[in-house]
């Protein structure tokens, strides 16, 4: 008869077995796994674990992801290969509550939250901006070939009566124009994550600019 | 001694009457003059009008032929220009393969033909193989004789390798009808590659992006200063000089490499001449600029027109406008240089679809004080 700890680790056992994925661990092995739900790292046995072994681990968890994602510093990459124009810096609102808020007065880590989240969808424009391909392009035309860093794109001009048009149009309008002609790729819907992104990258990149609406 | 024509009978004539009659006797004999002749013949050409009864006194002669210390130009000539074509395979992009075939064809319909034709650089988009035969081939069939000079978007994929198996060597000199000509790779970069671990594709990639920070500055480095050096050892300084280059050899805007980083290192090489014109390509505009004694002409793009930058604009630039993206081809074109003997051109941009502008030689010589070119603005259409 086996004892009592046998059939409690019999009983772990479709447990671990389901946690411990690819890996070939021993059935003592206790698998931690990532938020992606694929990558795994073996937690140390038979000892209480210390504040080292933890952060071990996770460093583990996450060279284990960076070998599988090569692409995973496009923000970085981005900003340094077109320069993006930073967005409005709000590092004077830390330690105070200017909305009057129930959960607290802001912090500097808020303030690098919102800064990096709205690179985030601006640097996602000026990829697909900057991208043929991402554009759908069956000539390979990206929107840089015209409109280097986006100049000459003008939008605090928009709305305006687009007069080769003949009506009046938002900025997205005219986008959409460029990419089914000159770009000749696939139109985007007016919210299309896509067309979102590049709207944001646009407008970022003439911060500063006066509103102009309608001007020729 | 040819006869000179109208200076016989007329005993009144007006002083424009005689004014023009000087000036038809020295041109005519010069025009039939060898470069040889050319000291011998300011002398005959006073002779000959003395002799043919125009008489000094009572007026003021409105002009007098020069004696010139050392040849110059013989003679004025023509030589048109195609840039930036930015092939892609044809299957891939059909587009940029028409504008350069309706290219060759206005320089094929010139009459008469030019001396040679100048490719600007940027005959492919990326480089590769089949856009770069693509090109030479539809080149092929200009009746006049083309040279060649390179651009970026050529080179980075195999640093040359294709270019010079179709083209020859990446920079040379010739001289045409007493002008020297020398053509540059002017868009010589240092390595960022390497450190970085790119494929070749993904260089020619970094440099195909005009606003890719990633890639360096253009240059001419110093091997290719030097080999200018020595070239134009042997030229005497008031040889009528042209220079092909790629990147502008000034500095425009860094952003875009409209920027030549060794420029003023290029400058000082040219320095010894009383004058001098860079013919540049790369920027896909209308460009004039005059820095000391060198005039500067930037080419137009067959395949698309770059937004003027938002710093560094020369003065003397007579901007051709924003393009209107609803018209095919607007802000592209391509042109004709007139090279005159004294070494300065006349730039014509013919720009598809808009009334052709025209930067004379006597606007950048007198610093844009004269014959400031007209801005195009309606479109002829």
């Amino acid at each position: 008869m086996t004892n009592g700890f046998t059939a409690r680790a019999f009983l772990l056992l479709p447990l671990l077995a389901f946690s411990c994925s690819s890996e070939q661990a021993a059935p003592s092995a206790m698998m931690v796994k990532l938020c992606d739900n694929e990558t795994t790292a073996p937690i140390p046995q038979g000892r209480p674990l210390t504040r080292e072994d933890a952060q071990r681990l996770s460093n583990e968890l996450m060279q284990k992801w960076a070998a599988k994602n090569p692409g995973r510093d496009w923000c970085a990459d981005e900003k340094e290969a077109h320069a993006l124009v930073p967005p409005a810096d709000n590092s004077e609102l830390v330690g105070k509550n200017p909305q009057g808020q129930g959960y607290g007065d802001v912090t500097d880590r808020d303030v690098r939250e919102w800064s990096r989240e709205t690179e985030k969808m601006v640097l996602m424009g000026s990829k697909i901006f900057h991208s043929g391909d991402l554009l759908g392009s069956q000539i390979k035309v990206s929107c840089d070939m015209c409109h280097p860093h986006a100049a000459n794109t003008h939008p605090e001009t928009y709305p305006k009566f687009q007069v080769q048009m003949g009506q009046t149009v938002l900025l997205r309008d005219m986008i959409n124009w460029c990419i089914e002609h000159p770009v000749r790729g696939n139109v985007l819907p007016a919210d299309d994550p896509k067309m979102r992104a590049l709207e944001a990258y646009i407008y970022a990149q003439r911060k500063g600019q006066p509103l102009n609406y309608g001007r020729r | 001694m040819k006869k000179i024509p109208f200076l016989k009978t007329l005993h009144h004539r007006s002083v424009e009457t005689k004014y023009m009659e000087d000036r038809a006797a020295v041109l005519g004999a010069l025009k039939d003059a060898s470069r040889r002749d050319f000291l011998k013949l300011s002398g005959a050409a006073l002779g000959a009008a003395l002799g043919a009864g125009v008489s000094l006194d009572g007026y003021a002669r409105s002009f007098q032929p020069i004696t010139l210390a050392a040849p110059r130009g013989t003679e004025p000539f023509r030589i048109a220009y195609i840039s930036d074509s930015h092939l892609y395979a044809k299957e891939v992009n059909d587009r940029f393969v028409r504008s350069l075939l309706r290219a060759v064809d206005d320089v094929n319909r010139m009459d008469p033909q030019p001396d040679f034709v100048v490719y600007g650089g940027d005959l492919a988009q990326l480089g590769q193989k089949e856009e770069l035969d693509l090109g030479a081939q539809i080149l092929k069939a200009l009746k006049a004789p083309v040279r060649m000079m390179v651009g970026e978007h050529d080179w980075y994929l195999d640093l040359g390798g294709r270019w010079r198996e179709l083209f020859g060597e990446d920079r040379y000199s010739f001289d045409h009808k007493g002008v020297h000509f020398v053509v540059l790779n002017s868009v010589v970069e240092k390595d960022f590659w390497t450190a970085r671990g790119l494929s070749p594709m993904e260089r020619m990639q970094t440099v195909a992006g005009l606003d890719n920070g990633k890639q360096s500055p253009f240059t001419v480095g110093d091997a290719q200063r030097e080999w200018l050096k020595k070239d134009l050892e042997k030229v005497a300084p008031n040889t009528p000089l042209v220079v092909f280059s790629h990147s502008p050899l000034y500095k425009l805007y860094r952003k875009w490499n409209f920027w030549t980083d060794d420029a003023e290192e290029v400058q000082a090489i040219l320095s010894k001449f009383d004058q001098v014109v860079v013919v540049h390509g790369h920027t896909h505009q209308v460009l004039t600029n005059r820095i000391g004694n060198i005039h500067f002409h930037g080419l137009l793009s067959t395949a698309w027109p770059w937004p003027y930058a938002p710093e560094g604009l020369p003065e003397l630039t007579v901007e051709m406008g924003r393009p209107n993206p609803f018209d095919p081809s607007d802000g592209c074109g391509d042109g004709i240089i007139r090279v005159h003997p004294d070494g300065l051109v006349d730039k014509v941009y013919n720009l598809w679809n808009r009334n052709p502008l025209t930067v004379s030689r006597s606007y950048t010589s007198s610093s844009g004080r004269e014959d400031r070119p007209q801005a195009p603005g309606l479109r002829r259409f």
